[in-house]
């Protein structure tokens, strides 16, 4: 089972995201309100894969992956940010992430996307 | 801002409760609102922008509303606290979803949530706010918009 952290400011997304992902086999093992909080948060439980919003208070999403994917550079990371341009998008998966879900979603996307994300881990 | 652009806001507005509720939102004429006199309902959450537009966004919804819009979400915690929080998350949506419209440097601040009706959101004296009135399950809501160049 592998081990997830939720990163994101809001917390009826961190609830949605959480009840839609317990169907996927993975563990929460972290739940983290701004990006200082997921870098520690990562730290400590060492998730393998990642749900990350980009605008978050003390820091974003996108200096967060950097720093995590600098502590390991294994580590899958799908965003999930109502910041949908393709500029953005772009510069989130060069930092590292590897997938890329627009808000607002649906929990089939939300499915979708991770699906995607495991699937490319697991050949990769 | 022009018509285009106001346009592209109805548009985010459409599909967020369509996507998120499975309900359309009715979207009314958008109209010029006056400075003192701009609809505040029970919660707003409030969007800065700068970088290559300045000014804010502003959602603003009764209770009855919010809870509706997190019980269609499958959420069963429906007190303040989370009302708060889908306030300032729709409006962190509707506004991050401009940059479709507006490009990259079209930043956004992270939401601050205001609550009560009296209240008063400062809006930038010299850009126009249009107000995007919208009705979801009968229940009326607003829309605010208040950006231009920076």
């Amino acid at each position: 089972m592998k081990k997830l952290m939720i990163a994101d400011d809001s917390n009826i997304v961190r609830s949605k995201i959480a009840r839609a992902l317990g169907q996927h086999g993975l563990h929460i093992v972290g739940l983290a309100a701004n990006g200082r909080e997921a870098l520690e948060l990562f730290k400590s439980a060492r998730p393998e894969v990642v749900t990350m919003d980009l605008t978050m208070p003390e820091m974003d999403g996108i200096e967060c992956i950097r720093k995590i994917r600098a502590l390991d550079p294994r580590v899958r990371i799908l965003v999930v940010s109502a910041l949908s341009d393709k500029a953005t998008a772009i510069q989130a998966l060069k930092e590292g992430a590897q997938g890329f879900l627009d808000k607002p979603f649906t929990e089939a996307e939300l499915s979708d996307a991770i699906g995607e994300l495991l699937e490319d881990s697991n050949h990769g | 801002m022009d018509e285009t652009q106001l346009k592209a806001f109805v548009g985010i507005v459409q599909n967020y409760f369509d996507k998120i509720t499975g309900n359309p939102a009715e979207v009314g004429t958008p109209f010029l609102g006056e400075p003192g006199d701009l609809p505040i309902h029970d919660f707003t959450g409030v969007i800065g922008i700068s970088g290559n537009q300045r000014g804010c966004v502003y959602f603003s919804a009764p209770a009855l509303m919010l809870r509706e819009i997190l019980l269609r979400a499958g959420e069963t915690d429906l007190s303040d606290g989370n009302l708060a929080d889908i306030t300032g998350e729709i409006a962190n949506t509707i506004a991050g979803n401009a940059r479709r419209e507006f490009g990259s440097e079209f930043l956004i601040s992270v939401p601050v949530v205001v609550r009560g009706s009296g209240q008063h959101i400062t809006m930038p004296k010299d850009v126009k706010a249009y107000v995007i009135p919208l009705r979801w399950r009968k229940i009326a809501a607003s829309l605010v918009v208040s950006v231009g160049k920076a």
